[in-house]
């Protein structure tokens, strides 16, 4: 797989290889943040646990101040507010907890991201209600594109609707960032470049080193 | 040579006007705890095309049901046996999946109120449906030829009259925008073609699927078990949640490596199902227990049913065994090409729906 001719696509073994390389750099980085790690999840088929296929899970993300956003949004000139995430709320029903998945689509031979958000009390979060908690970015989008920016679809490996991002375009687009890539880099460096674009969609914060080398 | 293909093309021609005219007789009960008259209304009798989708019957089980329905705001939705029907999968292949011995008609009860939310994706009635299928079509596009483009760029015109087409069950109308789109059929030849092309890298062809690329087919897998001792369909335990049916949404790729003119149905399900098709010996067989190599005698005379004698050769009998493979209602031979099941029996999304029944101990 020459650089130059790559279509931006993954092959399963290059998935595997690069989420084995996302779950260790997160795990050396995230010191600080008070994100958890991203776990590997096997797929099963009536009951038999794949040895290859599986999906990886950042389970347990706390989004606080649920509620607070849209006046956030209204109100961009005050910066101070924008730095809403840190605050912790005592109300509970304010804190929002997100789980995210990537899995493989062999259909796109990209990776495909999956969430769901439910209140601390276990209730799954409407989109609405997510709503609240997407930057204004998305709001934009989301309400151009109903059908086709997050969506609720069934999860592959789950068989239960999950939202998702559609992955219209996902290889168009890691081409123009990392088609410059060595053959090397590129397959260690795609889960984590391709997180940083679609977590900013979803309202996910990706530690900044992640993308630093070494 | 000529000849043969013109024969080649009737038949395909005659079993999609099959595929489009099948249709499965359905019995509609309305849900007791939607009645709100006495006495409760009469099922109502509608024919279900097979590759049609329950949402699209709404409008006329509604009218049939009107009388009686509680105030409010509709959100309908289908159960049969306790287990709420996932509505973006065609009626037929809900219908070969969940009901084993084939009923008819098939008694579905529906729902106004009650929306499952937690295990069915929301449906907004048609347009939920149509950008459902729309997004098969994409996928399938993107499988075939490496990009969505040419569904991208269906004029609106033919975008809406595609959709007419299905929801009519319209074959004629559907065909006038189907080969626009160039998504197949499949030739026979792809492997050679594709082993050619394979040396002579990023070559000129773009146009041709499977050209320069491996050729790669749509298919959604879905896959139920059965109880183990299972002798007769009748007697299969319903599917009681869809955490017990793994779908598999995964292309099948010809590769050169496999080496041969044409791949069956067998070859392809083995690709696609190593753990339940694989006749080769698993890595794992040191742990085999000894009883299968006693009871080992493998029918092999019996060649309609490759499925199973070859799965009792293979050490993951242990696990699951198949004993069903239906396609569009038929158990088709599983020594039939692959490419000629892909080009006839596929959906109007282009996808090759397969239902697969799997023994395992553990029901």
């Amino acid at each position: 797989m020459a650089p130059s001719l790559w279509d931006g696509t993954l092959s399963i073994d290059d998935f595997n290889a690069s989420a084995k390389a996302l779950m260790t750099k997160w795990r050396e980085i995230d010191v600080e943040d008070s994100l958890p790690d991203w776990t590997w999840k096997p797929c099963c088929t009536m009951g038999v646990a794949s040895q290859v296929e599986g999906f990886l899970a950042l389970e347990g993300v706390f989004h606080t101040g649920a509620g607070s956003q849209t006046e956030d949004n209204n109100n961009l000139s005050d910066e101070r507010t924008v730095e809403h995430d840190t605050w912790v709320q005592s109300s509970s029903d304010s804190v929002h907890v997100y789980d995210f998945h990537i899995a493989y689509s062999f259909s796109y031979k990209v990776p495909l991201l999956y969430f769901q958000g439910h209140q601390a009390g276990g209730q799954l979060l409407t989109i609405d209600e997510i709503k609240k908690d997407l930057p204004a970015h998305s709001l934009n989008v989301l309400s151009e594109s109903k059908w086709t920016f997050i969506t609720r679809e069934e999860h592959p490996h789950l068989s239960r609707p999950w939202f998702t991002l559609h992955p219209c375009g996902t290889s168009d687009w890691m081409k123009l960032l990392l088609g410059k890539s060595g053959e090397k880099d590129l397959c260690l460096q795609y889960l984590s470049t391709w997180l940083s674009v679609v977590g900013q969609a979803v309202g996910l914060k990706i530690p900044l080193k992640l993308h630093c080398n070494s | 040579m000529a000849a043969r293909d013109e024969e080649a093309e009737a038949w395909s021609e005659e079993a999609a006007r099959w595929l489009w005219e099948g249709a499965v007789p359905l019995q509609v009960h309305l849900h007791d705890a939607d009645v709100t008259a006495l006495p409760p209304p009469p099922p109502l009798l509608i024919l279900g095309p097979r590759l049609g989708y329950l949402p699209l019957l709404v409008s006329r089980i509604r009218a049939h049901f009107s009388s009686t329905l509680p105030p409010g705001i509709d959100t309908v939705w289908f159960e049969y046996k306790g287990l709420p029907l996932k509505w973006y999968i065609p009626i037929g292949v809900l219908f070969d999946l969940l009901c084993a011995d084939p009923e008819r008609p098939w008694n579905l009860t529906v729902h106004f109120r009650g929306y499952p939310g937690e295990v069915l994706s929301p449906c907004e009635g048609e347009d939920s449906v149509k950008w459902s299928y729309n997004n098969s079509l994409k996928e399938a596009a993107f499988i075939i030829t490496g990009n969505s483009k040419n569904v991208m760029n269906m004029s609106q015109a033919d975008q809406v009259a595609m959709w007419e087409s299905v929801m009519k069950g319209d074959l004629d109308g559907y065909m006038n925008v189907s080969t626009r789109l160039k998504l197949g059929p499949f030739e026979e030849d792809c492997v050679v073609r594709t082993s050619s092309a394979e040396r002579q890298q990023g070559s000129d062809e773009p146009e041709s699927p499977g050209s320069s690329k491996p050729c790669r087919v749509p298919v959604r897998l879905y896959v139920r078990s059965v109880q183990e001792d299972l002798e007769y369909l009748e007697d299969a335990i319903p599917v009681s949640d869809w955490e017990g049916v793994s779908y598999i949404n995964r292309p099948f790729e010809i590769r050169k490596r496999e080496g041969r003119i044409y791949i069956t149905l067998q070859d392809a399900l083995e690709t696609l199902l190593p753990e339940f098709f694989s006749s080769k010996p698993a890595v794992a067989t040191a742990e085999s227990e000894p009883a299968e190599t006693s009871d080992s005698a493998p029918d092999d005379s019996d060649t309609s049913r490759p499925a199973l004698s070859s799965q009792r050769e293979s050490s993951a009998t242990k696990n699951a065994k198949v004993k069903l493979v239906r396609v569009q209602g038929i158990e088709p031979k599983m020594s039939i090409p692959f490419l000629w099941v892909a080009n006839n029996l596929k959906n109007p999304e282009h996808y090759l729906h397969v239902c697969v029944y799997v023994a395992s101990p553990r029901i």
